[in-house]
């Protein structure tokens, strides 16, 4: 073989979903279902596993014919929105679940990552979990042994190593787990982004070990929704949507390709159709739409130190009126911090909202945001009950700016806010 | 890097596999460590922690030994009632729990394999191993009640660790089917727990083997000794009491079906394996 390390080809799954339940509106109809109801769910239960009939309709392909190559020394990043089928990818990868068609062959000794701490045991002993976590993640004993002291001193919990995982703090659980997971010595490294939630200490640990790896000439494949990561780690992409290849190029060109898809977000899925809501049953956002400095064609992309108008529609679909109304909207980095949020109320912005549709407007008179991909939420209450919140409503991309007209651009590595301060040489000024 | 031993290819394989004796081998390390895991695990937290292998049986032989020894009036192949239920007692125990155990392993256990990829037919065989250790403690009581009943080993002695083998593969056996049966369909669960109630009473624990002889004939006898347990049950009493020859007849009968049931176990297992995640 050459230096081709992971060869994906032709990669298929597909998977049943809930399956149809008969509804009966008679008495008799329900007592024969009732008697037929073990061989009905026999035949459902199977039909999880067997694809035989013609009932397509319930069948859901997760990914479809996938193909790419990972080259020694590469990091490849797979990205793509939730249920585009990157889990269900690294899921064949790593050998948890088959293809039902198709094929890979890895050349190397693969290691995945899906989580940090598989098979923990909360009574059994830091120690007794070292050994137990490694063998699970493929080591050998004797390979443990030898790296043990390294493990230990990586994980920082010498003192209670002894001690059973389960008076542990989470916190002293995750690096116990994550420093048998870094000391691991894979040719080939899968990794899942639910490893970079968490602390951002533990994430920079990750995301370096990461890179680690990858500058040993290993090749890292890691499947993520934060660009920011992705963007700073890979050197090639995959972009995947409704389990298929999009485009597969230079992390460059995949990123900026997934953030022009992910502008459209706000104009395709209705925000009023959204299902993922919590309340909303009265009240509900029905859509939104952004503007640079004043209103007029809406934008997704904006400057550092823009003026932003974001006009809130809703529609209140119950016969009442609502009485001061707030409304928030919260902005998130693409890693999932909470940045910063916009609150009505706190400022004495009350509405009052009858039957019917509406707007409501928020002014950000210069946007704090550094460039970068960001998200957003929005919640509305009155009176201390909850009326509709919506996560992840959309995205906007952030170019930098000048936000103090300076005429210098912030360092853009970092996502982050801007806030307004001053320096002085005295404190005759203050 | 190019080293040919690492080569993995994965695609689908639909239809019967072979078990991967190699990569069994290859992963025995983590099959120690969860039997370890299973065995500290299983009486942290207790008060009476390992002292719970012998109560089990122990008050299972107190109420035997009233009912059916002294009410009931069982015939016990002419040895005292309390060691000839309790020397059965002790391999039906080990049996019962291994299997329960093992049929829950993999939905208990879908955690771990969901995460991650080893040969998941360690699975429902930790608890298989696991549970030689409730075995061995409970074992060692019979020692207790021979010196109490004054009852001399014989040669028979030596027989036992065929008997073992033998307990252990029908339970690996059994455990494999039913893990396999019970991810995807959790009733296999329930079923196990009231199964192994019948089971006992199918099998020689309260009653002597002879009984069968006497009263349906050999062939009938030779018959059931294809269950598994009444050779192993009946050569644990002969192979520690002694005061029978060694049922080769029923070991026979049983060696048969437990490597039956061991095989199609472990195949049936491979065959479902790949599906596991998916039903988990």
């Amino acid at each position: 073989m050459s230096d081709i390390a992971i060869k994906v080809e032709n990669i298929s799954k597909r998977y049943r979903i809930g399956v149809k339940e008969q509804v009966h509106d008679t008495l008799g109809g329900a007592f024969i279902s009732w008697v037929k109801y073990p061989l009905s769910n026999f035949k459902r239960v199977q039909k999880l596993s067997k694809f035989a009939g013609n009932d397509a309709e319930d069948i859901i392909w997760a990914v479809r014919d996938i193909s790419f190559e990972v080259k020694a020394g590469e990091v490849l990043g797979i990205i793509g929105k939730n249920g585009a089928g990157k889990s269900t990818l690294l899921k064949i990868l790593a050998r948890i679940t088959e293809p039902t068609s198709g094929s890979v062959v890895i050349d190397g000794r693969i290691a995945s990552l899906l989580e940090v701490g598989t098979g923990f045991h909360p009574e059994l002993t830091g120690r007794e979990n070292v050994y137990l976590n490694g063998t699970i993640l493929g080591m050998r004993k004797k390979e443990i042994e030898r790296k043990f002291d390294e493990i230990l001193e990586f994980s920082g919990v010498e003192k209670f190593i002894d001690t059973p995982v389960k008076r542990y703090s989470s916190g002293m659980r995750v690096r116990l787990a994550f420093a048998v997971a870094a000391h691991l010595e894979p040719e080939i490294l899968l990794i899942d982004e639910v490893l970079a939630v968490g602390d951002t200490e533990f994430q920079k640990r990750c995301i370096g070990k990461m890179g680690e790896i990858a500058g040993e000439g290993r090749p890292v494949l890691f499947v993520s929704h934060n660009m920011a990561a992705v963007q700073s780690l890979c050197s090639r992409g995959v972009l995947l949507e409704d389990g298929k290849v999009v485009i597969d190029s230079t992390i460059r060109e995949v990123v900026s390709q997934y953030v022009t898809k992910a502008k459209s977000v706000i104009e395709n899925t209705s925000i009023a159709n959204r299902t993922d809501r919590k309340y909303g049953t009265q009240f509900r956002f029905t859509s939104l739409d952004f503007f640079n400095e004043k209103i007029g064609e809406a934008t997704q992309t904006f400057l550092t130190g823009q003026k932003v108008i974001i006009k809130i529609n809703y529609k209140n679909i119950s016969e009442r009126t609502f009485e001061q109304v707030s409304v928030t909207i919260s902005f998130f980095h693409s890693l999932g911090h909470f940045l910063f949020g916009c609150r009505s109320d706190v400022l004495g912005t009350l509405y009052r909202v009858g039957p019917g549709s509406g707007s409501v407007y928020c002014i950000i008179p210069r946007l704090p945001l550094n460039s970068g991909l960001y998200t957003f939420n929005l919640f509305a209450e009155s009176q201390g009950v909850d009326l509709d919140s919506i996560k992840e409503v959309g995205h906007i991309n952030v170019e930098a700016g000048d936000y103090y007209g300076t005429g210098k651009l912030p360092a853009a590595k970092r996502q982050g806010v801007f806030i307004d301060y001053y320096w002085i040489e005295d404190n005759a000024s203050i | 890097m190019n080293d040919p031993k690492y080569i993995t290819v994965i695609e689908s394989r639909p239809g019967w596999q072979l078990i991967d004796i190699k990569e069994l081998k290859q992963y025995r390390d983590l099959l120690y460590f969860m039997v370890k895991r299973e065995i500290t695990v299983l009486y942290k937290q207790t008060i009476l922690g390992f002292a719970w292998a012998i109560i089990r049986p122990v008050f299972s032989m107190i109420v035997f030994s009233v009912v059916f020894g002294n009410l009931a009036k069982v015939p016990s192949d002419g040895i005292p009632y309390p060691i000839f239920s309790y020397s059965a007692l002790v391999p039906w125990t080990y049996f019962s729990t291994a299997m329960t155990r093992s049929t829950q392993s993999l939905v208990t256990g879908a955690n771990i394999f969901t995460k991650v990829y080893f040969p998941r037919m360690i699975i429902p065989l930790t608890p298989v191993i696991a549970g030689l250790v409730d075995f061995a403690i409970a074992l060692s009581v019979v020692g207790v009640l021979m010196v109490y009943y004054s009852i001399v080993p014989t040669i028979n002695i030596l027989y036992l660790p065929l008997l073992i083998i033998l307990m252990v593969m029908t339970s690996a056996g059994i455990g494999m089917w039913l893990s396999a049966l019970a991810i995807q369909y959790r009733d296999v669960g329930f079923a196990t727990q009231f199964m192994s109630q019948l089971l006992m009473y199918a099998a020689p624990v309260v009653w002597p083997v002879s009984l069968i002889g006497e009263k349906f004939g050999h062939t009938a006898q030779l018959l059931y000794g294809l269950y598994p347990l009444a050779g192993v049950i009946e050569g644990f009493r002969s192979a520690l009491l002694g005061h029978n020859p060694m049922p080769w007849d029923l070991i026979g009968m049983g060696s048969i079906s437990a490597s039956l049931l061991f095989v199609s176990g472990a195949l049936y297992f491979k065959r479902k394996e790949r599906v596991f995640a998916d039903v988990a």
